[in-house]
């Protein structure tokens, strides 16, 4: 930080947006960070709320439906048994889905975003 | 009592004393050696950001495996059977939110607190004043939880009924999270969290094979076997033991699920765990790691859960049942190492006994933590100092803070003892969920929202889920228990200003909160919000000029 951008010598901590660095708005608006903001939004909205509902279905099921889970399935197991376990399996599956989206579709522009403010940021967002 | 009976009792309170003072003495080293290594404020709130993903989804699962759910949940299921399930699936799917929509773009919006992800954009006091509110009341819920809880273990598995040892012991755990905290910071809790998963999930692992190994590992038996010796016979593994009694009960039951999946991210003492990495891809590492890790243990529970209903003789289920449950786990692992007076039983039972002191010790330091952190950080500079505090100053409040909250903590435990764990647990999720969690969605993802929206989501959910409460059967109009003659609400039974129906009070506050949030931005203007969430879009996605890792 050895050459100081100019610019409001005075900034009024409380209000952070008083220093704004202009690079984000031209980052913004690049067609790399639409898309990747596309792509995050096109992953995590549908699958937040597939899985709020599925979770949903298992509480309404537990509540109002006793005789469908309490249906035995192999010995003792039930349908209810199978039904918390594939909330486990659905969990973990969907934690791995997520995983591996991010790593392939999302990180790559990402660092591509984060390396282009490195390089293009001013001096001015440095001091919170 | 014989006399080889009792020189056994005392063989074993020795055993399980020596242990506890093992697990302490433990904790301690590593607090000292964390403060060796703690000297600005990014260690002291973030331990430096300089844990791994592995470390981090370690202490998450350190911090978030409560006493709760080890003792609580093993024991609901040994005594309602399948609705003591229902709860581990809530807390377990709620990690996705979590994965999904905040650890990443909390880590790289964010600084210290849950406060700083709003005030990015928004006027720093309102926001901040509003975040440490419910910081601080959601984690004083949680504590009272574990500490209450850690009263009750000592002097069940001590043997000890005096109402003075419980004090002492509540006394000692609010010395030991002050002194975690305060010496060790954000380095020494995360450890000792790291130290706690492993030794609970070793602990509870070695259970679990020797219970199964009693079955051949056929689940299928140990499920059968549970649910002939509950007297319940099939309807013990099916839903609506605890939850069907009524429709209000099933409701009831809704309103607790949605509390649950979406009160995790929105736990303070949760969201400051993701200031701990590095980047936002190891936050998101920590929380793959985290939900194997609660996964699998939540897996384990089950097993203890109806393990204890199966293998449990009657004597033991009635102190099961005496203690509301939380005795199953340790009981069980009594049985399974040998059964009472065995040097197996005395051995395992110790063993699983120390491992819920350190559960309990981990997750006091967290909430402590957290709650000082906010206090020091979002009240003292931000709001009390308008941000030109030192950083010197600002650890020195932290660390007064630190000791502030021990001893209200302490305080408060005391009377609160008459309170059940579960509730107290189940009321910082809705508080989290109808508080917390509206704010931070909006702030991330809708351009829109601003303070005013901020500060009325946070207050509106904070007051409506405790004002609920307050108003359910939970403080008054229970009446008496028909059997043992017991209140049942905490008010006297003369007093009844019961008018809302349900225990939990999220199926109204966390729509509610959402609602405020709305209709708060909407009827305001603040171009200053809307102006700078281009800046906090692009940070939160590409963690362009987010916080980076302290070098030593």
């Amino acid at each position: 930080m050895a050459d100081p951008t100019p610019g409001p010598a005075a900034v009024d901590v409380r209000y952070q947006a008083s220093r704004h660095d202009p690079v984000y708005d031209r980052l913004h608006e690049s067609a790399e960070f639409t898309e990747l903001r596309r792509r995050y939004h096109s992953f995590v909205f549908p699958a937040t709320i597939a899985f709020l509902l599925w979770y949903l279905l298992f509480v309404v099921l537990s509540n109002w439906a006793s005789g469908f889970m309490g249906h035995k399935l192999l010995g003792n197991i039930n349908v209810a048994l199978v039904f918390g376990l594939l909330q486990f399996a659905t969990t973990f599956a969907l934690a791995w889905v997520y995983s591996n989206y991010s790593n392939k579709k999302l990180d790559p522009l990402a660092r591509q975003l984060n390396e282009d403010y490195e390089t293009n940021r001013s001096n001015l967002s440095e001091d919170a | 009592m014989n006399p080889k009976l009792i020189v056994m009792v005392a063989d074993h309170q020795a055993l399980t004393t020596g242990l506890f003072l093992f697990v302490v003495a433990i904790t301690i080293a590593i607090t000292f050696w964390a403060s060796r290594q703690t000297s600005g404020t990014a260690d002291y709130y973030a331990g430096g950001r300089g844990f791994s993903g592995l470390q981090n989804g370690l202490a998450i699962g350190g911090d978030y495996m409560s006493a709760a759910s080890f003792l609580g949940i093993s024991g609901a299921i040994a005594l309602s059977g399948y609705d003591g399930f229902l709860y581990s699936i809530g807390f377990l799917v709620a990690w996705l939110v979590a994965l999904l929509l905040v650890a990443e773009v909390l880590r790289n919006s964010g600084r210290y607190t849950m406060a700083d992800q709003l005030a990015y954009r928004m006027k720093q006091r309102p926001v901040r004043q509003a975040a440490a509110t419910s910081t601080v009341v959601v984690s004083i819920f949680y504590l009272l939880a574990q500490m209450v809880g850690a009263g009750t273990l000592v002097s069940l598995l001590l043997g000890v009924d005096s109402q003075f040892a419980i004090n002492l012991t509540i006394f000692a755990v609010g010395i030991l999270m002050v002194f975690y905290v305060t010496v060790g910071g954000m380095k020494g809790t995360t450890w000792v969290q790291i130290v706690k998963a492993v030794l609970l999930m070793a602990g509870s692992a070695l259970i679990v094979v020797l219970v199964l190994s009693k079955f051949q590992f056929n689940l299928s038996d140990l499920l059968g076997t549970a649910a002939s010796n509950s007297g319940k016979g099939p309807a013990f593994l099916e839903p609506g033991l605890k939850y069907g009694i009524s429709t209000t009960s099933k409701i009831d039951f809704l309103s607790l699920g949605l509390a649950l999946v979406l009160g995790t991210a929105g736990l303070p003492h949760i969201l400051i765990r993701f200031y701990t990495v590095p980047t936002s891809r190891d936050a998101r590492k920590s929380v793959l790691w985290a939900i194997g890790l609660i996964g699998v243990f939540y897996l384990f529970t089950l097993v203890l859960g109806f393990g204890a209903a199966a293998l449990l003789n009657k004597g033991d289920m009635e102190r099961v049942s005496a203690s509301g449950g939380n005795l199953a786990s340790p009981l069980l692992a009594e049985t399974v190492g040998g059964g009472a007076g065995s040097t197996g039983g005395a051995i395992l039972l110790a063993v699983i006994a120390a491992v819920a002191f350190a559960t309990i010790l981990a997750v006091v330091a967290g909430l402590t933590l957290t709650s000082s952190s906010s206090v020091a950080h979002d009240l003292y500079n931000s709001v009390w100092r308008k941000g030109q505090a030192t950083e010197k100053e600002e650890l020195k409040v932290a660390r007064l803070a630190a000791g502030a909250i021990g001893l209200v903590a302490i305080l408060l435990a005391i009377p609160a003892q008459k309170l059940n764990i579960a509730f107290l647990v189940a009321l910082a999720f809705a508080v989290a969920a109808s508080a917390n969690l509206p704010a931070i969605l909006y702030n991330m993802f809708w351009k829109r929202f601003n303070t005013r929206g901020a500060v009325w989501s946070i207050y509106g959910g904070l007051i409506s889920s405790v004002g609920l409460v307050i108003f359910s059967p939970i403080m008054s109009g229970k009446g008496l228990d028909p059997v043992s003659g017991k209140n049942l609400s905490l008010l006297p039974t003369s007093i009844d200003i019961s008018w809302f129906p349900l225990e939990n009070p999220g199926i109204v506050s966390i729509p509610l909160g959402f609602l405020l949030g709305y209709i708060g931005s909407v009827t305001s203007k603040e171009p200053e919000a809307q102006g700078r969430y281009t800046e906090l879009e692009v940070r939160a996605l590409t963690g362009a000029g987010s916080e980076v890792a302290v070098q030593h």
